[in-house]
């Protein structure tokens, strides 16, 4: 089935460009406010909390707990299923933000609410790379 | 100003399309034929509707919609607009409409939406559908379907206040106790709380009896000035108070998982109706998944947050409960065409405060309270219907 659904890969644009190209040197970075000081996710052309445009990146510790998961057994697509089920995450990080990803390194039934994990990056063969998170 | 739009207007007529699975009839004649059955219902011609609200359809989608439709009655509105607020919409619709003849822009608005999402829905469209609800760049590359977001809504609902699945399977149970008395509906079998528990799990914690049926149909309804309903054949049902609230578009940008913008929607319209959740006789929410349901009985204040698993568990959403919920059976057992999905509660609210309910009409149906959430509990919108024009 050639023309069956691939994964859905991120498009970067002129805000996200810097986060992605980050996560290809396996770093994950975060836009922080000059204004107020807000971190955010995800980048923005203006901080969501005081509307200054005047925003930098800082590289976060990829450190964060699960604020909430779900365990995947029918994805959007074949193109996801050939791993079996895998944990969806909502990971609160360290810095603030709130970010979805899915749980590497163990097994998915091992998630739970209030689980440390950290960021593992995941080189895909569509050229992206994804941020992850596993067991800290 | 909170209170501008209490009783201006009234639904005067409401109709459903056969619904469930209707594989011969597209969604624009299913939208047409609601359109028909609505203005019959109200005793008015199509010449009379100076007002048109659609939806867009996902099965076969046009890029002016409201017109097309308009263009096959061969109506010509000063008023035509079709509207996305996903599963608000319809309510969303509404409460503009109302404000569209509230402010003279027009008479009599029909609201009409139709879908058939169960038979003409093509594989790559329902991917690109599912994956479609999520961020581009930073959600939907998970692959994950609509159902997991939900199910991200469940788990920490069930982690911060102890809500079992036992107590989300109560909802499905009592929503299928309501569909079991209405001819219509889709799924009409009585269930339990163990069939729910032993259905195929879909995405942790939520199982298929948690999720919502796939249909095929359509309603309209149609509303007019208070001055106008008042000659008409049909016992007026008032729009009492409307509100909206907009928290978010994507889940992780949540402020809260558990705490919806329907508290703001609820509050608003409540204010405009000028009364609480306590006068409230019957609610139909929007239940396109379990979990849906416990949190907005929290946050439009039928009961504390967090409680919401014990007040349906304890029966008082049920057909002979303190506040029957989903009278006609719901997303979960009356169907789910998609983005017309709430328009059925709506018209089931409409009978229900006419005394049309038929084998299911409450013994106490004086104010009904409707609510439709679009995303993943992103836009809400809280409709509060009532007999009387001023309550
Ligand atoms: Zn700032």
């Amino acid at each position: 089935m050639s023309d069956a659904p691939g994964r859905l890969v991120p498009v970067p644009t002129a805000e996200t460009a810097e986060f992605w190209d980050a996560c290809r040197r396996h770093e994950l970075v975060l836009q922080r406010c000059h204004g107020c000081g807000q971190v955010q996710f995800y980048p923005r052309v203006l901080c969501g909390g005081c509307g200054s445009r005047e925003l930098g990146w800082a590289r976060a510790s990829g450190r964060g707990v699960v604020k909430s998961f779900s365990i995947v057994r029918r994805p959007v697509s074949p193109a996801y299923a050939s791993d079996g089920p895998y944990a969806l995450l909502l990971v609160e990080l360290e810095e603030g933000p709130t970010m979805m990803s899915t749980l590497t390194g163990c097994e998915p039934g091992r998630a739970f609410v209030g689980m440390p994990v950290t960021v593992a990056f995941d080189d895909w063969p569509e050229g992206v790379t994804m941020p992850r998170f596993r067991p800290a | 100003m909170p209170e501008s739009l209490r009783g201006k207007a009234a639904i005067v007529g409401a109709a459903d399309t056969e619904v469930g699975v209707v594989p011969h009839l597209g969604p624009t004649r299913l939208c047409v034929e609601a359109i028909l059955g609505a203005l019959e219902d109200a005793g008015l011609s199509k010449d009379d509707v100076d007002g048109l609200v659609t939806c867009n359809s996902i099965a076969e989608p046009c890029t002016y919609h409201a017109e097309a439709i308009a263009e096959y009655l061969q109506i010509f509105p000063r008023y035509c607009v079709s509207v996305a607020t996903g599963g608000g919409t319809t309510f969303t619709a509404l409460h503009q409409a109302a404000a569209a003849i509230a402010t003279g822009l027009c008479n009599t608005v029909v609201v009409a939406m139709a879908d058939s999402l169960r038979s003409r829905v093509s594989r790559e469209r329902a991917v690109a559908m599912q994956a479609s609800t999520g961020h581009p760049q930073f959600e939907a590359p998970w692959g994950a379907p609509v159902s997991a977001s939900y199910a991200l809504i469940a788990r920490a609902h069930m982690h911060e206040y102890g809500t079992t699945p036992e107590q989300l399977a109560a909802v499905a149970v009592s929503t299928r106790a309501h569909a079991a008395r209405n001819p219509a509906a889709q799924m009409r079998t009585p269930i339990t709380i163990d069939d729910v528990l032993n259905s195929r799990m879909i995405a942790d914690p939520l199982h298929l009896l948690d999720c919502s049926l796939i249909s095929d149909g359509g309603a309209a309804v149609v509303l007019t000035s208070a001055e106008r309903a008042s000659d008409l054949r049909r016992r007026p049902v008032y729009l009492l108070g409307a509100g909206e609230g907009h928290g978010h578009e994507h889940i992780s940008q949540a402020r809260s998982l558990t705490t919806s913008a329907a508290v703001d929607s609820g509050r608003r319209a409540y204010r405009m109706a000028g009364m609480g959740p306590a006068d409230v006789d019957f609610a139909n929410l929007y239940d396109c998944f379990t979990p849906v349901v416990l949190i907005l009985l929290e946050d439009l204040g039928f009961c504390a947050k967090g409680e919401g698993g014990a007040f349906v568990e304890a029966g008082h959403i049920a057909p002979d409960g303190r506040l029957p919920v989903n009278t006609h059976g719901g997303l979960l057992s009356h169907c789910h065409p998609g983005h017309p999905g709430a328009m059925f509660a709506l018209t089931e609210a409409v009978r229900q405060v006419q005394g049309n309910g038929g084998e299911r009409q409450l013994a106490r149906a004086e104010l009904g309270l409707v609510h439709g959430q679009g995303g993943v509990m992103s836009s809400h919108c809280t409709l509060i219907l009532g007999r009387e024009r001023t309550a």
